[in-house]
């Protein structure tokens, strides 16, 4: 019982954080179309910002605070810089995103070098039965579900998210209602790399923090979100969970490499099977 | 295009007196630029003829220098090793193809999904340094890499084979280098060439034409698998050495940026552009790989945003516009 207990946590987990590191990129791909391959570097500016925290004296809650703002700022810098200049020229955006992507990796080894931070993992752990659980993992799949549902919340039921919306479908009636889009567009972005942001902090105390954080997983995030298809949060959210379920019960049973494998391979064969990805045939919604 | 047979004997010619002018050192250098020129041509082939983005080429290329170091250590044939390169990379390529392919993924989705295998496999072969990971008598060798690759070496029925000096070596890359580039523009001007311009410009209108554009772009992205396999085999044969570095996103990064800065759709540019992007990453020096990351990634960023045609070719517009005009000459004062 206990086991089945432990098992059951294991791959709540492992798709909780999947859906938490993919939010981002989900808003940034899935509602703007913008494929930005820096996401991964969105996590790991994220994690570094917690440990510059903690360097300081703040805390590892207010690293995590701090991280979606920091992020977001940063996603405002890069949206002003170079993604606006390439909206609706995909591969371009993608390009140049990956250049950012190497810069950025580059220049954070330069200032903290290229070695593993460790940040110490807040709270303690608790027992079940015979196993004991760190109270992190809950807060981690805590901090996703939330973050999920005031994504959801945001888009659906406020006026700014709806409107961003409205323009992703229709930017020149947008504009016609007074609403500028290139504001919108800005904004939407940065709400993504805050998104970004705050997954790379909340992992930062696991993972430890280390300049090629964000190559660790932005294959996982890449496929979740397109295996996802149209319906970003819904189609996300079931795609990591599918994965998710598929890497943790493929790495419990040999290595967390070969999971990572089987994930892939299952993606390329469900996107042959699925090729809109898993919610293609839904409503589309968000 | 009547020039273009004069322009392929000028390469050989080149090819030919190089080794004469440059030190051993240089000769070797360039060898392996031409092994990268193979690797940037076959970007080209897939993405500025065929139109299909892959951020794949530095995978089929680390899996062809797998392949060959495998074959080669194994079998103590590198001929065998070679079109095992060739084989293994284009058999992975024609897989992954028809999955995405036939399955009609988008263009996006092909890219991040060649993406997304290059730095699985990264993981993977860096995974392996445990000496069980065997094929045979070849250890993968995790991150430190698989060593004693044997050399390229000549081999005749009948007799020992014999190893490749630096000088013979040169002409053999460069002669493959040479024989791919003329294949290569053959193709592109064959029939089935021009169906995969077509697939370019607009692949629903060539398939309402009657085309069946799966097969060809599967053929297509095996053959240009094929050839980043064969540069990948040489630069393992070179070497001797070959590590999952060959898969890192840097190195996937640099092929693109080969191919951004010769221009696209001519394989003439992507050979150019990786010639011209090693000789000066080398001339800056490695004084840090880091900084060379900083600098290509923001090179990247660059070239996007104000030279999407290519540098080149930018370079070339330039000079014809500097270049004084034949009409202007004859302007007479009264």
């Amino acid at each position: 019982m206990d086991l089945v207990f432990v098992t059951a946590f294991g791959i709540v987990y492992a798709i909780a954080t999947l859906v938490l590191l993919a939010l981002g990129l989900a808003v940034i791909f899935g509602m703007m179309g913008v494929i930005n391959l820096a996401q991964g570097e969105f996590l790991m500016l994220g994690a570094y910002t917690v440990l510059l925290a903690t360097a300081h004296g703040l805390g590892v809650w207010a690293g995590i605070a701090l991280a979606p703002l920091a992020v977001g700022l940063v996603g405002v810098l890069v949206e002003r810089a170079i993604v606006r200049f390439l909206y609706g020229r995909m591969l371009d955006t993608m390009l140049a995103t990956w250049g950012l992507s190497l810069a950025l990796v580059g220049l954070v080894t330069l200032i903290f070098g290229p070695t593993t931070e460790g940040v110490a993992t807040p709270l303690g752990f608790f027992t079940v039965g015979r196993y004991s659980l760190p109270y992190y993992d809950v807060l981690v799949v805590g901090v996703a579900l939330a973050a999920l549902a005031g994504t959801y919340g945001l888009f659906n039921f406020t006026r700014a998210g709806v409107v961003a919306r409205a323009t992703m479908q229709n930017a020149g009636m947008v504009a016609g209602l007074g609403v500028n889009p290139a504001w919108v567009y800005m904004g939407t972005f940065a709400y993504g790399s805050a998104l970004a942001g705050l997954g790379g902090a909340v992992m930062a105390p696991l993972t430890g923090v280390v300049p090629t954080l964000g190559l660790a997983f932005i294959a996982k995030i890449f496929i979740t979100v397109i295996v996802g298809g149209p319906v970003i949060l819904l189609g996300t959210t079931t795609a990591g969970s599918v994965l998710g379920l598929v890497e943790s019960l493929v790495s419990s049973a040999s290595t967390p490499i070969y999971g990572q494998v089987a994930m892939l391979a299952f993606a390329i064969v469900l996107l042959r099977l699925l090729p809109q990805g898993i919610s293609g045939f839904w409503r589309r919604g968000v | 295009m009547k020039a273009e047979p004069a322009v392929w004997a000028a390469g050989a010619v080149a090819l030919g007196g190089l080794p004469l002018l440059l030190s051993a050192f240089q000769v070797v250098q360039l060898t392996v630029f031409m092994a990268f020129c193979l690797l940037a041509l076959s970007l080209d082939l897939i993405w500025g003829v065929a139109g299909i983005l892959s951020f794949g080429q530095a995978a089929f290329f680390g899996v062809g220098g797998y392949a060959y170091g495998v074959v080669g250590i194994n079998s103590g044939s590198t001929a065998l090793a070679l079109a095992g390169a060739v084989l293994g990379a284009a058999a992975l390529a024609a897989l992954l193809a028809y999955f995405t392919f036939y399955g009609r993924v988008g263009a996006m989705y092909f890219a991040v999904i060649t993406l997304t295998v290059t730095l699985i496999l990264h993981q993977v072969m860096g995974s392996t340094a445990d000496p069980r990971y065997a094929i045979g008598a070849a250890r993968l060798g995790g991150y430190n890499g698989m060593t004693n690759i044997p050399s390229l070496a000549l081999e005749l029925p009948g007799r020992a084979p014999i190893v490749l000096e630096p000088v013979p070596l040169f002409y053999a890359v460069g002669g493959l280098l040479l024989l791919v580039l003329v294949l290569g523009r053959a193709l592109v001007r064959s029939p089935f060439g021009r169906v995969l311009l077509a697939i370019r410009e607009d692949e629903g209108r060539t398939e309402l034409l009657g085309y069946d554009v799966r097969w060809r772009k599967l053929l297509t992205f095996a053959i240009s698998g094929g050839i980043a396999g064969l540069a990948g085999g040489l630069f393992a044969g070179w070497g001797n050495f070959i590590n999952p570095q060959v898969f890192s996103l840097s190195q996937s990064a640099l092929v693109v940026i080969w191919v951004m800065v010769g221009g696209r759709g001519t394989l003439y540019g992507a050979v150019a552009g990786a010639l011209v992007v090693q000789s000066l990453t080398n001339y800056l020096g490695a004084a840090s790989v880091t900084y060379t990351t900083v600098l290509l990634g923001l090179a990247l960023v660059v070239i996007v945003l104000i030279l999407p045609g290519g540098l080149v070719p930018a370079l070339g517009r330039l000079l014809s516009r500097l270049a004084p005009r034949p009409g202007r000459a004859l302007e007479v004062p009264p």
